[in-house]
């Protein structure tokens, strides 16, 4: 770098002549892009790896494969693919089957319409930044509510849940008990009982273990003429029932051996959480004569809001990839009853329909986007921020 | 001379006449050096007899065998784009040959008919000419050999029917009838109540001929020609009529009678629930036959029967889609006024060559195909139920000293044999499909709707028109037009 002393008596008394201006100009040039230019090997690779398959993908999904004479081709079909998913063929492998609405569904439909109008008024009436902001809500109600409609439709009687509400009960339900059991274990262990470090490695163990023996073992579990608790379940007279040849106990099985795998995950972040608060807070709320319950409520649950916001944004995001356990636990069945959007892709690749698992896994991108961005803008931004 | 020079010139002797003294062995091994990858099944049925010959084949020639197996449900794919993108690390396939269209459209599946002409070891004109024909050829082509004849059945409990007083089921009510008396009786003497009937049921398995097994009698009736899957004039499904949704309602009801957890048996559990003596009743291949030989798994030796497929006394009338009473009209071939359509599912496991491999290694390929479909070798396979292998050649038909030297009593041979014969033998034997993706049609579309119509997700009506719009959509995607010929032509059908 030229300084000051470099140019004593180079120039006239307004500076540096104009060549060595452009130097100076071309140097501290090449400085700025010196940051980037060391990125760029790793951006290149990113790019290659991430962003070209996704371009890559979304092609795909506008295609279908065929094999002919010489090989193979893609033959060019536009929307097709999702066309299929949503009023085609494959409506009810992907959305399900939907009931025909009765009075109970209108009111519960009623209801969530008029609360979805509600959150777009009172934001818009707010003003925070007008058009995008209210843009944003309307998006959001009409995909949220859309989702929900469906929800709603497939699950009450006389519907049938497709890959896609199923996995959206895996992701909600799973996060939900996996938070509140984890809470439960991080809070007991982060109190002075005795067995308490033997414990905390005991309750990370699940994460460790591969999907694959997870399923094989609630497998066994579930199916009640074999497996460790047979006997106990021949005395009950219930040794002929197994769990995973009903659609919705099947699915049960997958939660459990999800719930099962995942808790460690919330346990050891919010016992973190729960270690790093400040002891004086809580000292000084006993003594203001708290009780046990009001101190958790009203000086604990605060401070690890932002952690729990941060670790259910994380989880939501991995859970909705679930493959393993309902592919090996029950090969997606009893019929589809526990496929979920990836093991749906998965299959229809498997056939070599190829633009179709294409069109699925977008399907699935476009949720998870849609999910994450809403989560992050109306929960995460106000829990974090909280504190 | 030096001692040095003496022995140098000794060496150099040495080293030149080794050579010399080591060809007459390498001539008699002549693909030393050559690896052949083998794709096929988990199994253990099919990978075992060839993991289990492929040494013997290697001191015989020198090629080393190297069989990798995938599941079942991958099989398909794995071939198609090992193929398809030039991969090309497999050099030999044990596949199904109902897939034998999509892999030689293409181009990819070496054409053997020089081959098998020239081999006289193999014994070509040995092999059953049905086998030789649906499995073997393509178009007048031959790309693949046999290795396994194909024929669902009926197997009962020889012992249990008597006792009961029971005759071999002749109808599918029949069927119903001994698996309802049979159920929860206990037919191992282990004090545990057992099954009526135990049909391997699981998705994404090798379910969905099971199926088809109960419902191609009710579809066809005129002859092999006739074809069970698809109207011959316009190529509409024959699944959304009167005679298909009664042969649902069959194959639903025979899960009254059977394990809890059936939707998740596949054909090992089924066959081993059987040979155990758990099931009464079961639909399988020729396996069973000859599992219950086993002296290490069976407890039901020489107590099975095995039926050709029963039948029924009402069949199809197309032009209506109503169920109809046989008569000698359009029931030519009934016996006992019953008409029958034995099923040869799946057509038979067998060998083929990807044509992308090196010549040498082809060459190996094809000298280990043919060796595992020698005689010398077939004949004994066969009879061992873990193979996987059933009867396809004259001679394992025709030679009762096989069976009775691997355990079958003479009477239990005949009677097994016997079955398989009058299924091979009968003029309303149903094809299996060999349309281009029939893959498709059965694995994905079939196969997902009876799965879902067995966890009672749909009814009979719903599963109906799920096949039939799914087999549909299929082929209008095809072109109606082309699957109609393929389809005729594989029946023979000349119009």
């Amino acid at each position: 770098m030229l300084t000051d002393r470099n140019l004593r008596g180079t120039g006239s008394p307004n500076g540096p002549v104009p060549r060595l201006r452009l130097r100076l100009a071309l140097a501290g040039w090449i400085d700025r892009q010196a940051k980037s230019l060391f990125l760029l090997p790793a951006v290149l690779l990113l790019v290659f790896l991430s962003i070209f398959p996704l371009i890559l993908s979304v092609y795909l999904s506008l295609v279908r494969f065929q094999l002919v004479p010489g090989g193979f081709r893609f033959i060019f079909v536009g929307l097709a693919n999702y066309r299929k998913l949503i009023v085609g063929i494959e409506r009810e492998h992907f959305l399900g089957l939907l009931a025909d609405p009765g009075p109970l569904i209108w009111a519960l439909g009623g209801v969530i319409a008029t609360v979805l109008l509600v959150f777009i008024i009172r934001g818009a009436a707010r003003g925070t930044p007008a058009i995008s902001g209210t843009a944003g809500r309307v998006v959001f109600a009409l995909v949220a509510g859309t989702l929900a409609w469906l929800t709603i439709r497939t699950l009450t009687s006389g519907g049938r849940p497709g890959t896609l509400i199923t996995t959206m009960i895996y992701v909600f339900v799973g996060i939900t008990v996996q938070y509140w059991i984890g809470l439960t274990l991080a809070y007991l262990t982060s109190q002075r009982l005795p067995g308490r470090r033997f414990f905390r490695v005991i309750f990370l163990l699940p994460m460790m273990i591969t999907p694959v023996a997870i399923a094989y073992t609630f497998r066994i579990i579930a199916d009640l003429g074999k497996g460790p608790f047979a006997p106990a379940w021949r005395l009950l007279g219930l040794s002929e029932v197994s769990w995973v040849n009903y659609p919705w106990g099947a699915r049960i099985v997958v939660m459990m051996g999800d719930i099962w795998q995942w808790t460690p995950f919330m346990f050891i972040v919010l016992l973190a959480a729960l270690e790093a608060q400040p002891l004086e807070l809580l000292e000084a709320a006993v003594v203001d004569g708290a009780s046990r319950w009001q101190t958790f409520w009203r000086v604990t649950w605060p401070q690890i809001l932002p952690v729990t916001s941060t670790l259910i944004l994380i989880r939501m995001i991995e859970a909705f990839k679930i493959i393993d356990l309902p592919n090996v636990l029950t090969n997606g069945g009893p019929g589809t009853a526990t496929e979920s959007l990836t093991l749906h892709a998965f299959i229809a690749w498997r056939t070599l329909d190829i633009g179709g698992s294409a069109a699925v896994a977008y399907s699935l991108l476009f949720l998870v986007t849609f999910t994450a961005l809403s989560y992050i803008n109306l929960v995460h931004r106000r829990l974090a921020g909280a504190v | 001379m030096s001692r040095h020079l003496r022995m140098l010139l000794a060496l150099l002797g040495a080293i030149v006449l080794l050579p010399a003294v080591s060809v007459p062995a390498a001539s008699s091994r002549p693909y030393a050096g050559v690896t052949v990858n083998v794709l096929t099944f988990t199994g253990p049925q099919i990978a075992e007899p060839l993991q289990r010959r492929g040494p013997a084949f290697t001191r015989l020639t020198g090629a080393k065998i190297n069989v990798v197996t995938v599941p079942f449900s991958d099989l398909y794919q794995k071939i198609l784009t090992d193929m398809v993108t030039g991969t090309n690390s497999f050099h030999a396939f044990v596949f199904a040959p109902q897939w034998m269209v999509d892999y030689v459209t293409p181009g990819y599946l070496e054409d053997i008919t020089n081959r098998v002409k020239a081999d006289s070891k193999l014994r070509w004109n040995d092999i059953s000419p049905f086998f030789r024909d649906f499995s073997a050829s393509f178009a007048g082509r031959t790309y693949t050999i046999p290795l396994d004849g194909d024929f669902q059945m009926v197997y009962y409990r020889s012992d249990q029917l008597q006792r009961a007083g029971l005759r071999p089921p002749e109808t599918w009510d029949d069927y119903l009838k001994v698996a309802q008396a049979l159920h929860r009786k206990d037919l191992n003497g282990d004090g545990r109540p057992d099954f009526g009937s135990c049909i391997a049921k699981k998705r994404n398995a090798q379910s969905y001929w099971m199926v088809w097994s109960v419902a191609a009698d009710f579809l066809q009736s005129r002859g092999t020609s006739q074809g069970s899957f698809f109207d011959l004039d316009n190529f509409k499904p024959l699944t959304n009529n009167e005679a298909f949704a009664e042969a649902l309602r069959i194959y639903v009801e025979t899960g009254k009678y059977g394990p809890p957890d059936e939707l998740n048996w596949d054909v090992g559990d089924s066959r081993a629930g059987f040979t155990s003596g758990r099931c009464a009743l079961s639909i399988d291949w020729g396996d069973i036959g000859t599992l219950a030989i086993d002296p290490k798994t069976s407890k039901v030796k020489n107590k099975v029967g095995a039926v050709i497929l029963p039948g029924t006394r009402r069949v199809l009338d197309r032009a209506t889609g109503k169920l109809v009473d046989c008569t000698s009209a359009n029931c030519p071939y009934a016996m006992n006024g019953v008409n029958h359509a034995p099923f040869a599912a799946f057509g038979g496991w067998s060998g083929g060559i990807n044509k992308a491999a090196p010549a040498r290694v082809k060459d190996a390929a094809y000298a280990f195909l043919s060796y595992m479909s020698q005689p010398a070798q077939a004949n004994v396979d066969v009879t061992i139920g873990i193979t996987g292998f059933n009867p396809y050649r004259v001679s394992q038909f025709k030679n009762m000293s096989l069976w009775v030297k691997a355990g079958m009593s003479s009477g239990a041979a005949k009677n097994y044999l016997g079955a398989i014969e009058a299924s091979l033998n009968s003029p309303n034997m149903v094809l299996d499909i060999r349309i281009p993706q029939n893959q498709k049609y059965q694995q994905v579309v079939l196969d997902t709707a009876i799965a879902k119509l067995l966890a009672k997700e749909t009814n009979i009506q719903q599963a109906m028109k799920e096949i039939t719009d799914g087999w549909e959509a299929i082929t209008n995607e095809l072109g109606r037009d082309k699957q109609l010929q393929a389809y005729r032509s594989t029946l023979g059908v000349k119009r």
